[in-house]
């Protein structure tokens, strides 16, 4: 029998890293092929080689055997190969139909679009997946998991054969991983061959069949799922063994002096929630996607409206009307999405880093001292190991996960008293995952507080010292020492169960 | 943390730089150096006396005041933005400089009053974009209608001459062999080449056009940069404006009607991204002087106005399809 799909011997080079050096990679219909490695190791490179958006310097793409060159996006999917991107493609003012058949709608002899077969089309995909979404909802009301459905579903318009999913599972919470594997299960009896890429290597063991290792541009090996275990793997991708990810556990300090007290009501909703946060701990905001963790703490900086926000810093009465009077008074925020809300694109790494804290720098006030900017940035850079040619080579060229240490980057050493960390290792890998956790335990012993949102458990309860626990927009439950475990902390986060209920503005639910 | 537990690929050198070709090529000045020595060469073959050493003087003194303006349209548009009434804001600027000389106030203050209310009208603009909401486009659109409006309000439609013989200095005297409005003109260059690069301000201006949300999210006080933005916007065209009025020696309401125009090609030619984020102010300059370059070359060659205006337009559009690929 041949592979679906075959990758043979690729390279490919960008100015300045070869980012491919002579990999192979075979999938096999009806499997799920998992694509592992570390940040910047070339996974996303890989796909977007077989999917004709960038182009190999070397090596061949067969599908079906049959050697193939795709010049442009649109030939691979012609021929059958479908891509969820690592990063958002929807349009979010487009309605999820519009989306799926974006530039290339069926039109009629008039070219006039034909709407009730794309209608129709979109129903007969959405029964495929067995998910329930309204074709003519605008994406951008739809759930982070109905979002990446909806990709999912555009991916496969096409009658793809090849499906790649690069990091699907970043921005969703368990519940929703399990609809995406039930739906890629459906999709192997259907006989398409997949290929996934994760950095929870848990997930890999659950539906993956094979896999391959990537390390630094280089192939590294392939085994079945059953051949390996979590630390063979770990070792295979990052050359060295993980002993344990999280820094061991100190008892919580009880006697630390209260940095912040809040109480903060939403702009529409009827209830206010409190919450404290004292020197030196790590507080933990849990719940499912969507439950109001991010604008709370968005609000806490005063960058969310709200109706009543009461904040005592050190005892005293504070008013934040915008971030940069959160930042003077020592709060910064780390965001969720760093692409939308974290990241200067068109910046190098370099300034994307020192943008919040020029005024180090001066000189003589108003001018910049760049070289003590670069060593501060290489300092950093090297602190949260940044895998970039360069402090000046753009932010837009790094991977995912090297993106978001740079966006981590930033807020260090910056003299902040408050960080919060929103989903701070969104697309890092084993490694460098714990390397973070040990940073922000060495934060908070330095006497920071901080605020950690997660939507990964064990994090949340290998890292926390109190959790607060949201549902539908409103704090549940807080929960400290030997409280903070994964089923009191799923229970209470789905307490009020209802369907859709992530799909919600969360400013709509106080009624 | 020690550099002995990294992975090799961490441990590169971080300042490595990239040859100097590469770095050459990439510069955002790239395409608009090569582009005004294109029309350089062209233009001093096909004319004797485009060369001569009076005439490129010329070029550069016929190109200051769009030059002048372009550096605050530099700065709104590397914002993500664009300012529109710098022509009229120009216009108002100058004749009240004129307005108040010619009414026996001393000069220096006449001069400092036109560019207060220069800048005062750009912070205007700013305030409305910043704290109102409002799109750029349509605020700058409103003032500058009502900043041509005051100017002919102001002088009741006639020019305003009878100004001090000295003032004529500003826009055609000369220092050390130097032509005075070409002097102005490098000196704002200067000063917004080191505000832009050298200051925390200048790093906002090109972050907020990179991405606005971000910037705020990172504690950056956006609606404050973007204020003094504009008013940076409307200090140029003041400045414009003195040059302007002391090379006429009069104050003339409607001068600078399609200034704007001008000066926002000279940012495109320079390079600059109209998306906002990227673009230097140097490749401004070398985009102003490029369009006076052609002017002056056309008019020596006897090219109609007309037909100049058409030429004019297809080399923009050839350098913004040029540049393009850069713009994503
Ligand atoms: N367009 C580009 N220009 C320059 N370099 C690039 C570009 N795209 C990727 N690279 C480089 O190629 C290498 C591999 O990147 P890639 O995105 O494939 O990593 P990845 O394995 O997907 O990592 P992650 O897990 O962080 O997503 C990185 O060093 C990256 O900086
Ligand atoms: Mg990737």
């Amino acid at each position: 029998m041949t592979a679906v799909l075959s990758l043979e011997h690729v390279s490919k080079g960008f100015p300045g890293v070869k980012a491919l050096d002579d990999v192979s990679l075979t999938v096999e219909a009806g499997e799920i092929h998992a694509l592992l490695g570390e940040n910047g190791a070339g996974k996303s490179t890989l796909m977007k080689i077989l999917c004709g958006i960038y182009q190999p310097d070397e090596g061949t793409i067969r599908l079906n055997g049959e050697a193939r060159h795709f010049s442009s996006y649109r030939d691979a999917c012609a021929a059958g190969v479908g891509i969820v991107f690592q990063e958002f493609s929807l349009v979010p003012w487009l309605s999820v139909v519009d989306n799926i058949f974006l530039g290339r709608e069926p039109r009629n002899r008039l070219g006039l679009i034909q709407r009730a077969r794309m209608m129709a089309e979109a129903y007969e995909l959405f029964d495929r997946l067995d998910i329930d979404i309204d074709p003519e909802i605008q994406v951008h009301r739809l759930s982070v998991a109905d979002q990446q459905f909806v990709e999912i579903a555009k991916a496969l318009s096409l009658n793809a054969r090849v499906l790649v999913l690069d990091e699907p599972t970043a921005p969703l919470t368990p519940t929703e991983v399990e609809r995406l594997f039930k739906i890629m299960r459906r999709l192997r009896e259907g006989g398409v061959a997949m290929v996934f890429i994760s950095h929870h290597l848990e997930e890999i063991f659950q539906v993956c069949d094979r896999i391959t290792v990537l390390r630094d541009g280089t192939y590294v090996d392939s085994c079945a799922v059953t051949e390996t275990d979590h630390d063979a793997l770990v070792e295979m991708m990052i050359g060295r063994k993980v002993d344990n990810i999280f820094p061991p556990r100190e008892p919580r300090n009880t006697n630390a002096p209260i940095l912040l007290e809040a109480e903060i009501g939403m702009k529409h909703a009827t209830h206010t929630d409190s919450l404290t946060l004292a020197k030196g701990e790590i507080l933990g905001f849990a719940g499912l996607v969507g439950s109001g963790r991010s604008e709370l703490a968005m609000a806490l900086i005063g960058a969310y409206p709200t109706r009543v926000a009461k904040i005592r810093l050190d005892g005293r009465e504070v008013r934040f009307r915008s971030p940069a009077d959160a930042l003077d008074a020592g709060i910064g925020l780390l965001p969720e999405d760093r692409k939308r809300q974290g990241l200067i694109l068109p910046f190098s790494c370099g300034d994307n880093i020192t943008l919040n804290h020029l005024k180090q720098f001066y000189r003589p006030a108003p001018f910049l001292s760049r070289s003590r900017e670069a060593d501060t940035v290489d300092a950093a850079m090297d602190q949260v190991r940044v895998k970039a040619p360069s402090a000046e080579t753009p932010v837009q060229s790094l991977s995912g996960g090297n993106q978001q240490k740079v966006v981590i980057a930033r807020w260090l050493d910056r003299g902040c008293r408050i960080l919060i960390f929103d989903e701070p290792t969104r697309g890092i890998d084993v490694g460098a995952k714990s390397e973070i956790y040990a940073l922000m335990k060495r934060l908070a012993s330095q006497g920071i507080a901080i605020i950690m949102i997660s939507s990964e458990l064990p994090e949340i309860t290998g890292l926390c010292d109190r959790v607060l626990v949201f549902s539908h927009g409103r704090i549940v439950a807080e929960l400290a020492d030997g409280e903070i475990e994964a089923d009191t902390i799923m229970r209470h986060a789905v307490t009020e169960p209802r369907r859709d209920d992530v799909s919600q503005p969360v400013t709509e639910d106080a009624r | 943390m020690s550099d002995s537990t990294q992975p090799a690929a961490v441990a590169a050198p971080r300042r490595q730089r990239r040859s100097r070709a590469t770095r050459m090529l990439h510069s955002p000045m790239f395409f608009p150096l090569l582009g005004f020595i294109a029309v350089f060469i062209i233009m001093s073959l096909v004319n004797d006396r485009f060369l001569d050493v009076s005439n490129i003087e010329n070029v550069a003194r016929q190109g200051s005041v769009i030059g002048i303006i372009a550096v605050g349209m530099s700065f709104a548009i590397f914002t993500g933005g664009i300012d529109l009434s710098v022509g009229p804001v120009m216009a108002l600027s100058g004749t009240l400089m004129a307005g108040l000389m010619a009414a026996g106030w001393p000069a220096p203050v006449a001069i400092a009053a036109g560019l207060c209310v220069g800048s005062l009208f750009g912070a205007f603009n700013g305030f409305c974009v910043a704290f109102g909401r409002m799109p750029p486009i349509i605020v700058t659109l409103a003032t500058m209608g009502a900043a041509h409006g005051l100017a002919l309000l102001y002088t009741g439609g006639y020019p305003i001459s009878g100004l001090p013989s000295w003032f004529a200095w500003f826009g055609r005297g000369s220092l050390a062999g130097i032509q005075v409005p070409i002097l102005i003109m490098l000196l704002v260059y200067a000063a917004g080449y080191v505000v832009l690069h050298h200051t925390p301000f200048g790093r906002y201006v090109y972050a907020v056009g990179g991405n606005e949300e971000a910037t705020r999210l990172t504690g950056i006080r956006v609606p404050r940069t973007k204020m003094l933005v504009y008013s940076i916007s409307g200090l140029t065209a003041a400045i414009a404006g003195l040059v302007i009025t002391a090379r006429l020696m009069s104050g003339q309401p409607s001068i600078g009607e399609g200034f704007e125009l001008d000066a926002i090609a000279a940012v495109v030619l320079g390079g600059a991204a109209i998306s906002g984020g990227r673009g230097v102010v140097l490749g401004t300059l070398v985009g102003a002087m490029l369009l006076a370059m052609l002017n002056n070359g056309l008019n020596l060659m006897g090219v109609s106005s007309y037909l100049q205006d058409v030429i004019k337009g297809g080399i923009i559009l050839l350098a913004v399809y040029i540049g393009r690929g850069r713009d994503a």
